[in-house]
């Protein structure tokens, strides 16, 4: 028996909105029309409140609260583009430009990339912090698909809808901190791993780590609006 | 089992000592026993029968000034020895009652006098994988007297009235968590205790546990009373082996006592402990990733809310505490909680245990009232810093804790006192350093354990604190310029506000208090190319660019 649904009223940025209860602060602003930046978050797979892009202040609190996992509560004042908030969002943007080598000139991904539209809405034009340009390799061992670990933002979607929707589980995360990576397998090569080849985790990539070899050239676009659509199509089954 | 059988059994540990005139207690903890503390309790035995006195020597947990090691103490005098090796152990043993050996005698009394031992009451005293030798110091009375004559209910007000607080380094209120999970629904409940110390520089987890392991499994059972959990996990590190082979042994003998179990003490209360270890990693220290821990997946904080205390191990809601919180229970449930909150400050009740390391003569364990000045710590009990050096700073609460200067030691030390100088309690790690440390260096070795730590999860801390330590790395080595400094407080904010769990967030604490207190050193470092304390090497090549950019 599920519990009979709530109305709660709020405020996002002054601004009076209604929900539903349990819902989280993203999905009322995304229904209202308020644009709070994600990455690792996607609509249809679990959320983990990784990436603090979503980070919002909640009055009465000082934690800044990641807006993809905060449920509403009646009353709540919510702001999402305060100038701290929109200074943390710069900094952990230019985090992840220095971290790996992520040069949208010579990506497949460029024009069709998450990150690099994310900096662009959000002005950043250089970066600050010293580049740690790290060795890092590519698996081209499958015959459809390429990984790229150089533009790989450690995201997780891929681990997820790979768990969560293939239900393979063949990729996860090795390593810790800064030498994190995401694996197939026991580390194994892409190629000989029990992959699906089912391509779910190239399209939800939000950067060119995960691509599809048969596209040429920068023309590589995602879709990653099939989830929300797939899920809907299993609760009705 | 029943408080009349626990008495008899305390009674018939107090006549078998009585059949001896002196006992010989060697401290056998980990730096005593690495110090030679094992031969030396062999010698002693023989020693001992060769002499035909009556003599019982008895291995202990933890005395307190580990570098004294090995510690020996001879009751009744009370009389300690320090630097004891094994071919001290005849004079000894020739010298009882005739007298203490001048030679090995060690002077601490202001070491000890200034020290109030609650949670170390029975270190030094008992040996820790004998189950009756607790007994008879009152052990799990405490338990007993809650199941029989206690409801849950006032068992959580009298933990709650003490004023008790977190020991793991949040100083959450205990009995506050516990009414939490007591009032969280379900009949599956657990509760947790965090062994998963991992400070550099920290261990008094590791000597509670193996030094009177029966209290933290008393704590946990009457904690499980309260809160109506059935089933406890402990998770220790497996860096720490005998605190692992200690509460093993004494969760088989609080078994066969019936002390854990099915209906306990004749009542229909039933719960168990199993032990969990962790394989090193210090964010398995932060309650979420413990718990992932436990359930055999990668060792990632979620965030919170949902807290443990509503959804915890896997889903069910959770009581999670630290070693030496739990081992502060049986205590306050023993003499009540007024009787505990009489000690300490205004909002810190009770007693801390410290592990006092770095730079300071007595290097060791200490329990303290909270509330004591660092002054009186450092000074007294640690007895100054040896070698002609002047103290600098005090770093408190490892990697997530901030320096503190010698100007401000006549600082209390309570939860709150040392937050406002931008440091925390933590779990009780104290590291000393002199005029001989770099601070500019002593914050980059932190950011390095931070760094090497991060789980990976969150941009922030995994590749904030990565970007500090270059940053550091680049002022240590004489590289850094002024834009470098703002570009790290910059970072400092980043890591600290937006970063998922504590590790992120305490991260920049050792940053930022040294740039808070210590700045010039790293003006002198930037500007002057200099090390104030020569730890840093900085002749080795400045880039020229570096010094354009200066000019």
């Amino acid at each position: 028996m599920s519990e009979p649904v709530g109305v709660k009223t709020l405020q996002i940025n002054g601004e009076e909105v209604s929900a539903r209860s349990g819902q989280t602060i993203l999905e009322v602003a995304r229904e209202h029309d308020i644009d709070i930046p994600t990455l690792c978050h996607l609509e249809g797979l679990s959320d983990v409140g990784a990436c603090r892009l979503c980070l919002v202040e909640i009055k009465g609190s000082n934690k800044l609260l990641p807006a993809c996992v905060t449920t509403v509560f009646e009353g709540m004042e919510v702001s999402t583009h305060t100038e701290r908030l929109q200074k943390h969002r710069h900094m952990i943007l230019e985090l992840l430009f220095a971290e790996r080598n992520h040069v949208c000139s010579v990506c497949v991904a460029n024009g069709h990339c998450e990150l690099q539209s994310l900096a662009q809405d959000q002005g950043l034009t250089h970066i600050s912090l010293p580049y740690r340009n790290p060795e890092l390799t590519v698996d081209a061992s499958l015959e459809r698909f390429t990984v790229d670990h150089n533009r790989c933002i450690l995201c997780t979607r891929c681990v997820r809808v790979c768990a969560e929707i293939e239900g393979a589980h063949v990729w996860d995360v090795m390593g810790r901190g800064i030498n994190s990576t995401v694996i197939t397998d026991l580390n194994d090569p892409w190629g000989s791993s029990s992959c699906t080849r089912c391509g779910k985790c190239v399209q939800v990539c939000p950067t060119g780590a995960l691509f599809d070899k048969s596209k040429v050239g920068s023309d590589h676009p995602k879709y990653p609006d099939f989830l929300p659509y797939l899920n809907l199509m299993r609760e009705a089954r | 089992m029943n408080i009349e059988e626990l008495e008899q059994i305390a009674e018939s540990v107090r006549l078998e000592n009585a059949k001896y005139d002196y006992e010989v207690n060697v401290c056998m903890d980990l730096a005593c026993a690495s110090q030679g503390a094992g031969p030396l309790r062999d010698e002693l035995v023989k020693a001992a029968e060769k002499s035909g006195k009556k003599v019982l020597v008895r291995r202990t947990g933890c005395m307190g000034p580990c570098s004294s090691g090995p510690l020996v103490r001879v009751d009744p005098e009370e009389t300690l020895y320090h630097h004891v090796h094994a071919n001290h152990a005849e004079a000894i043993v020739a010298s009882l009652g005739d007298g203490p050996v001048p030679a090995l005698q060690c002077d601490l009394n202001e070491h000890f006098d200034k020290q109030v031992r609650v949670v170390l009451e029975n270190a030094g005293y008992i040996d820790p994988e004998k189950i009756d030798d607790y007994i008879a110091c009152d052990g799990y009375k405490a338990l007993l007297t809650a199941l029989t004559e206690m409801s849950p209910n006032t068992v959580i007000q009298q933990i709650t009235d003490s004023g008790l607080r977190g020991r793991g380094g949040g100083g959450y209120p205990t009995g506050l968590k516990w009414g939490t999970v007591a009032k969280a629904g379900g009949d599956l409940k657990y509760v947790i205790c965090n062994g998963d110390e991992g400070d550099p520089g920290a261990f008094m987890d590791r000597s509670v546990m193996e030094g009177d392991p029966h209290r933290v499994i008393e704590g946990m059972a009457i904690a499980a009373y309260a809160v109506g959990a059935s089933k406890g996990y402990i998770y220790v590190r497996a860096e720490y082996p005998v605190a692992v082979a200690r509460l093993t042994a004494g969760l088989r003998d609080a078994r066969r006592r019936g002390l854990l179990g099915n209906g306990i003490c004749g009542t229909t209360f039933n719960f168990d402990i199993e032990i969990r270890l962790g394989a090193g990693a210090f964010v398995c220290g932060e309650e979420t990733a413990l718990i992932a821990s436990i359930e055999g997946k990668r060792g990632t904080p979620k965030p919170r809310p949902p807290y443990p205390a509503v959804s915890g191990l896997w889903g069910k809601p959770t009581l999670i505490n630290n070693v030496e919180t739990y081992a502060n229970i049986a205590p306050i449930i023993r003499k009540g909680g007024k009787w505990f909150a009489n000690m300490g400050s205004e909002r810190s009740k009770g007693t801390k245990v410290f592990a006092l390391t770095g730079k300071i003569t007595n290097t060791g364990l200490v329990e303290v009232p909270m509330g004591i000045k660092l002054r009186e710590i450092i000074e007294v009990i640690g007895g100054g810093v040896p070698g002609g050096h002047t103290f600098k700073a005090v770093q408190t609460g490892g990697p997530s804790g901030g320096c503190i200067p010698a100007e401000m030691f006549d600082t209390p030390v309570d939860y709150e006192t040392l937050a406002q100088l931008g440091s925390i309690m933590g779990s009780g790690g104290m590291i000393v350093m002199d005029d001989t440390s770099c601070m500019v260096n002593v914050a980059r070795f932190f950011i390095e354990f931070c760094m090497t730590e991060s789980c990976g999860k969150c941009i922030p801390c995994r590749a904030g604190t990565a970007q500090m330590f270059t940053l550091l790395t680049r002022i240590c080595n004489g590289g850094g310029t002024l834009d470098d400094l703002e570009l790290l407080e910059d970072l400092c904010a980043t890591v600290k506000e937006a970063s998922l769990c504590g590790l992120g967030q305490t991260a920049p604490n050792p940053v930022l208090s040294t740039l808070k207190y210590f700045r010039n050193e790293y003006i002198e470092h930037i500007v002057h190319k200099r090390c104030p304390a020569g730890v840093c090497n900085i002749e080795a090549a400045v880039p020229e660019v570096q010094a354009e950019v200066l000019a």
